[in-house]
């Protein structure tokens, strides 16, 4: 049952966005974010949307599998937004019973929901689109600058890739380990969350012991590859910079630099 | 001076108490003497706790001796100024192939070897193309590990080993974990590489089956070796491999029942075609 899950959401296909350099991606992002958090009037809104559409276009993943991304945090966008909404004092737009809708409640509450629907959004196009490996590969060369401060850039990005090498391999075992504890009658399912929590005590403690296990053997392997660090070593697959990662640089800084623009005349 | 060559080799574990003081130690190689000359093919036999493992691990600059000398292609495996030379003249196949495949793509997997060494980019893709066709497994370059088979995996790690480009490989029971078809495939391809590569391979096992075609076969027990010869030679002696907890192929240990019922057959029967044309023999 825990096989099904598919860890990393990448979509293949062949567009645009998919071949841009994963540092490109990394920043574009990061542009797309600031500029939700920043934008001021419906005119920068109409811009951010306008972008985002186009983006998802060229991307040529379904729309269905952005949305798909909310689902999870619907809960929380609606607890947020009738806390905003009915929390926010100012001028009073309905009234009935005890609760106040404010006219700047409703207005937070829209924007609230906006932004962060659009962060999902907009993220979930990034991975979508970047295979974990590439994403890696990506923060690796982006955090580089941070080696001067003594950051572990290379090992943080090798922690990661060998987590997601992993991960399937040790869902597989976990799924293992429950139905031997199952077959000699211990119970996952059944009680309150104290019991289930208590239950997961003989599946967790075999796991982690398998999984040390696992890191040592894997260790040795690579020290038997003449693996010694970030230092020295060459890449299969170098990201290099081509015209179209220039070219959306430009668009993305210009397009920042509209979204501050567009706050002083806040239309 | 021979590829590899152990003289007096001694290695110790030495197990010790929270406050580190020596509790005890277990000697795992006992003044082990071998000789390995370039391209041959040699198996390495021995029940669990043998020290093949051990052993092994010295090959590869894993492990130092304690005692005596270990050369491998004339580099001294305790100078530590060599430890990597060394892992790229004899690469290591581990037995569990889930535990040594490191990237989540194939051909990227063979490539770590070569992108540790600090190999230009456009050679590790020759030498992983290179490697991934000596094992066959060309075709599954762009595939995730996590759907191949067993013995599918142990070749990836193979290719991997290969694409460091060594004069030795060893494997170190590597067919353990695998069903019996994975184990043929990847007995031909090690067969292969040897044949075609003239790679060095030590293959350490304890399925005889695995042995029969080797150039020459060391029998270890408690550190030591205690037999050595050619494939026909070792398993002319059931009686001295029962000593040592290790079992002969049913075939042999066939021919070998049958001619302590008096049949004139001849010592160390190995495949079933000697075994026939043996009895062919005595029936004309």
């Amino acid at each position: 049952m825990l096989r099904e899950i598919t860890l990393g959401q990448y979509y293949p296909a062949d567009s645009p966005i998919h071949k841009l350099d994963p540092r490109t991606k990394l920043f574009t992002t990061m542009i797309y974010i600031i500029s939700i958090f920043c934008f001021k009037g419906p005119v920068a809104f109409a811009v951010i949307t306008a972008a985002l559409a186009m983006v998802i276009y060229l991307s040529k993943v379904p729309f269905s599998y952005m949305v798909r991304g909310l689902k999870t945090i619907v809960f929380i966008l609606i607890f947020a937004g009738i806390l905003n909404l009915f929390m926010t004092p100012g001028r009073e737009l309905v009234s009935f019973w005890k609760l106040t809708i404010s006219y700047e409640g409703a207005k937070n509450a829209s924007l609230m929901l906006f932004r962060m629907i659009y962060l999902i959004i907009g993220t979930s196009v990034m991975t979508l689109t970047t295979t974990p490996n590439q994403l890696t590969d990506g923060l690796e060369a982006a955090l580089k600058p941070m080696k001067k401060i003594k950051v572990p850039v290379h090992e943080i990005a090798m922690m990661m890739s060998i987590a997601l090498r992993f991960i399937p391999i040790l869902i597989e075992e976990t799924d293992k380990i429950m139905k031997a504890q199952m077959a000699r009658g211990a119970d996952f399912e059944s009680g309150g969350l104290i019991k289930k929590t208590k239950a997961m005590i003989p599946l967790l403690v075999p796991l982690f012991v398998s999984a040390f296990r696992r890191a040592n053997d894997l260790a040795l392997a690579m020290e038997a590859r003449c693996y010694s660090g970030g230092e020295g070593r060459t890449k299969m697959l170098p990201l290099k910079y081509e015209n179209r990662d220039r070219i959306t640089y430009v668009i993305s800084i210009v397009y920042l630099v509209a979204i501050c623009v567009l706050r002083r005349f806040p239309f | 001076m021979s590829f590899i060559e152990a003289k007096d080799l001694v290695h110790e574990y030495i197990m010790r108490d929270e406050e580190g003081n020596v509790e005890g130690v277990q000697v795992a190689l006992d003044h082990l003497d071998l000789n390995v000359e370039q391209g041959q093919f040699i198996a390495v036999l021995g029940h669990n706790g043998s020290g093949k493992s051990t052993f092994a691990k010295h090959l590869n600059a894993l492990l130092m001796p304690s005692e005596g000398t270990l050369y491998v292609g004339g580099m001294d495996v305790s100078d530590e100024n060599l430890t990597y030379d060394i892992r790229q003249t004899a690469g290591m196949v581990f037995q569990n192939p889930d535990n040594q495949i490191i990237a989540s793509v194939v051909q990227e997997d063979v490539g770590f070897g070569p992108e540790n060494i600090g190999t230009p980019t456009e050679e590790i893709w020759e030498r992983v193309e290179k490697s991934l066709r000596a094992v066959g497994m060309w075709a599954y370059r762009e595939h995730s590990p996590n759907r191949l088979s067993g013995g599918q995996k142990q070749r990836v790690a193979i290719a991997g080993v290969m694409a460091m480009e060594p004069k030795c490989i060893i494997l170190d029971e590597p067919t353990a974990m695998l069903d019996p078809d994975g184990r043929k495939e990847v007995l031909a391809a090690v067969h292969e590489l040897n044949k075609t590569k003239g790679v060095t391979i030590i293959l350490i096992t304890h399925y005889m089956e695995e042995v029969v075609d080797a150039d020459y076969v060391y029998v270890m027990d408690k550190g030591k070796v205690v037999m050595e010869g050619n494939p026909t030679g070792i398993f002319s002696q059931v009686e001295t491999l029962k000593e040592h907890h290790l079992d002969v192929p049913q075939i042999t240990m066939l021919a070998h029942e049958l001619k302590q019922e008096g049949l004139p057959l001849r010592d160390g029967i190995l495949t079933r075609e000697e075994l026939i044309q043996e009895i062919d023999r005595i029936c004309h």
